[in-house]
C-alpha cells in the first residue's frame, strides 16, 4: 500500500526468446506464490469486500445493514460533495502534474546534458526532497506559509501590505501544489534520468554526423526515448493526484475554514469512515474513485504507447 | 548538448545559473527546519525564519524531544524501525523472489500473475486503505503492528524492477550450469541468483524502506494508540496540539522531531546513491 508515484506498470521482458527457452514446470511458483498470497490478502480481499460493503447500506434505527444494491452508486454520482471534492482534485491534476514533469524533465535533461556543473550534486540534492515524509514536508510548508514566523509573513512585512496569504481561499489549492512538486518533482527527475541513461550511443553518433544540434537531439532523440517514462510519470501522478490526501489533511491544521472535510475525494472518504461512521458509502466512495482512476490511467496508457509507434 | 557528440560539450555557466536557482527551492525548506531546529519556543516567534538567532538550543531541542512525554518519541522511532525492518525488509525479499521467479521461469499462470497485478495497481492504493481497514477491523488486526507491517509487504514497484532487472543480469547458462552442478532451485536461487542481483535488491530496499519510514496515511487509520505510532503519525499529533485550541505550544518539538525523522533517510541516501542510481538505470524504465 505505497502511497502515491512509485509503482510503474510491469511490462513483459523484453528477452521473451530466452525466457521461451527455459523449462516450462511449476518451479516458479515456488518464488511467486509468497508474493501472490500476501498480494491477495492486501490487494485483492480489500477490493472484493469494499465492493460488497458497497452493496449495502447501514439501518438507521435497529442497526445492521440491509442490501441496497447500486443505490449507494446513484447517491455517490448525485452527491455534490463528492463531485465538489472531485473537481477539486481535477484542477488540481490539469495545473501540478503538467508543471511538476515539465520541471522534472528540464531538470533530468539538464544534468544529463554535461553542460552543468557539479551535475553529480544537482542529481543528488534535487532528489532529496524524495526522502522527507509528507507530513514534515507539508509541516515545514505550512510554517514557511504561515504568518507567525514563515516567509509569507517576512515577504507581507517587506511589502508592507498582507499580499502573499498562501493559506487564504483563493490561494491553497496552489500551496498545496507547491509541496506536491517540491516533494515529487526529484523523483520524476531521477526516473527521466535514468530512461536518458540507457538510450544507446549510437543514436546520438547518428544524430550529431546528420548535424544535429543540441536542441534538434532533444527533440528528435531524447523525447521520444523517454516516452515510457513519461507515460509511467503520467500515470502514476494522476493516480497521485486522485489520491491526495496527506498534505491537505496536514495543513487542514494550520486552516480548518478553508479546508473542509471532503476537501479531496480521498478526505471524504476517510471522513466518511472515521467520522461519520458510514463505512458502506465510504466504500462506494473509494470504488468509485478507483474505477475513474484506472479509466484515465488506462486511457493515457492507451494513447501514450499508440502514437508515433 | 549530447554527451556523445563528436566535440565535447562546454560547461554552461548559465545553465547552471537556471538550475541554481531550482536548488535554491529545493532546500530553502530544509534549510528553514535546520535552522529553526536551534531555536527556542520563544525565539521562534521573535526571530526571522531564515537566519540564526537567539540561543542556540538544538541540543537542548533533542534532549526535550526524547524525554518529552515519557519518552514518546523514542518509542516511536522504535515502532518505526520494526514496521520499515519487518514491512520494507519483507517487502524486498517477497518481491525479490517473485521478481526472479516471474523472469526466470515459464510456469502455468505466469500471465495471469501479470494481468492480475497490473490491474491491481491500477487501483489507488490510498482508495484501498478504507476497506483494507475494515477487512482488518473484522480479523482483529488493527491497532496492532500487523495493520502495518502486512500492507507493506507488497512492492509492485520492487516486483518490476527486479523482474526487469533479472531478465537481464541473470544469464539462463549460468542458471543452467547450475543446475547441471547438481544445485536445487532454491540453493540456485541463495547462492547464485542473489549475489547477481545485489544492485536491484539494494535499490529496491531503499525505495520500500523510504515508503514505509514515511508512511502516513494506513498508520493513521489503522492505529488508534500513540503507543503504536510511527514517527510520521506521531509528528503529526505534537503538530496538532501544539496549534488546537487549548494549545500546547511545542513547535520546537515538532521541528526538531521532523529534523530527526528525516537525517537517517537523507544520511542512507547519500552514501547508498552509487549503488542504487546504477540499479534504477539498469533496470526500471528501459522500454
Amino acid at each position: 500500500m505505497t502511497s502515491t508515484a512509485v509503482a510503474p506498470t510491469p511490462a513483459p521482458p523484453r528477452r521473451a526468446a530466452t525466457a521461451r527457452r527455459t523449462r516450462r514446470d511449476w518451479r516458479g511458483w515456488l518464488f511467486v506464490a509468497p508474493f501472490m498470497l500476501v498480494f491477495a490478502l492486501t490487494f485483492l480481499a480489500p477490493i472484493g469486500y469494499a465492493f460488497v460493503l458497497s452493496l449495502f447500506r447501514e439501518q438507521a434505527f435497529f442497526g445492521g445493514t440491509t442490501f441496497v444494491g447500486v443505490d449507494n452508486y446513484a447517491q455517490v454520482l448525485a452527491d455534490p460533495k463528492f463531485w465538489d471534492a472531485f473537481q477539486r482534485v481535477l484542477v488540481f491534476l490539469a495545473v501540478q502534474v503538467p508543471i511538476m514533469l515539465v520541471l522534472a524533465l528540464i531538470a533530468a535533461l539538464a544534468i544529463d546534458s554535461a553542460r552543468l556543473h557539479a551535475a553529480g550534486f544537482f542529481r543528488v540534492v534535487i532528489f532529496l526532497p524524495y526522502a522527507v515524509p509528507a507530513v514534515v514536508a507539508a509541516l515545514m510548508w505550512g510554517f514557511l506559509y504561515g504568518d507567525h514566523f514563515g516567509l509569507a509573513a517576512d515577504l507581507n512585512h517587506l511589502l508592507g501590505r498582507d499580499v502573499v496569504k498562501p493559506l487564504s481561499d483563493n490561494w491553497m489549492l496552489a500551496s498545496i501544489g507547491n509541496v506536491v512538486t517540491w516533494e515529487f518533482a526529484g523523483y520524476n527527475m531521477l526516473i527521466f534520468y535514468s530512461a536518458l541513461k540507457v538510450i544507446p550511443k549510437e543514436q546520438f553518433e547518428a544524430a550529431a554526423i546528420d548535424g544535429a544540434g543540441a536542441f534538434r537531439t532533444i527533440l528528435s532523440v531524447k523525447l521520444p526515448a523517454l516516452r515510457g517514462a513519461i507515460v509511467i510519470a503520467t500515470i502514476f501522478s494522476i493516480i497521485g493526484s486522485f489520491q491526495l490526501f496527506n498534505e491537505p489533511n496536514i495543513m487542514r491544521t494550520l486552516a480548518p475554514n478553508v479546508i473542509g472535510t471532503f476537501y479531496t475525494p480521498n478526505m471524504y472518504a476517510y471522513n466518511l469512515s472515521f467520522g461519520a461512521q458510514q463505512y458502506n458509502y465510504s466504500a462506494t466512495v473509494a470504488i468509485v474513485m478507483g474505477v475513474i482512476t484506472a479509466i484515465i490511467a488506462y486511457v493515457v496508457q492507451l494513447r501514450g504507447s499508440r502514437k508515433g509507434m | 548538448m549530447a554527451t556523445f557528440s563528436v566535440t565535447r560539450p562546454r560547461k554552461s555557466r548559465v545553465l547552471t545559473a537556471v538550475m541554481a536557482l531550482y536548488l535554491i527551492y529545493t532546500l530553502v525548506p530544509l534549510v528553514w527546519l535546520v535552522i529553526n531546529a536551534t531555536k527556542t519556543q520563544p525565539t521562534l516567534f521573535t526571530t526571522s525564519g531564515l537566519a540564526f538567532g537567539g540561543p542556540f538550543a538544538l541540543f537542548d531541542n533533542i534532549g526535550e524531544t526524547f524525554t518529552y512525554d515519557n519518552g514518546i518519541f523514542l518509542r516511536w522511532l522504535g515502532n518505526t524501525l520494526l514496521y520499515v525492518v519487518a514491512g520494507a525488509g519483507g517487502a524486498t525479499v517477497l518481491a525479490t523472489a517473485a521478481g526472479y521467479g516471474l523472469a526466470k521461469y515459464r510456469f502455468p499462470g505466469r500471465r495471469a500473475v501479470f494481468a492480475v497485478v497490473l490491474g491491481a495497481v491500477a487501483v489507488p492504493g490510498t482508495a484501498l486503505a478504507v476497506p483494507t481497514f475494515l477487512m482488518f477491523s473484522e480479523l482483529g488486526l488493527t491497532n496492532t503492528p500487523l495493520a502495518i507491517i502486512i500492507p507493506s509487504l507488497i512492492s509492485p514497484f520492487g516486483l518490476y524492477l527486479i523482474w526487469v532487472y533479472a531478465a537481464d543480469a541473470i544469464p539462463d547458462e549460468l542458471l543452467e550450469a547450475a543446475r547441471i552442478d547438481g544445485a536445487g532451485e532454491i540453493r540456485i536461487f541463495l547462492t547464485v541468483t542473489l549475489r547477481q542481483l545485489a544492485p536491484g535488491i539494494v535499490t529496491v530496499a531503499l525505495f520500500t524502506v523510504v515508503s514505509t519510514w514515511n508512511n502516513y496515511f494506513l498508520p493513521l487509520i489503522m492505529l488508534s494508540e500513540p503507543k503504536w505510532y510511527p514517527l510520521t503519525v506521531g509528528l503529526n499529533q505534537w503538530s496538532a496540539q501544539a496549534s488546537g485550541a487549548g494549545a500546547q505550544p511545542v513547535y520546537h518539538l515538532v521541528l526538531t522531531g521532523s529534523l530527526l525523522t528525516i537525517v537517517p533517510l537523507v544520511i542512507a541516501f547519500l552514501l547508498m546513491q552509487r549503488y542504487w542510481q546504477s540499479g534504477l538505470s539498469a533496470g526500471s524504465v528501459k522500454q
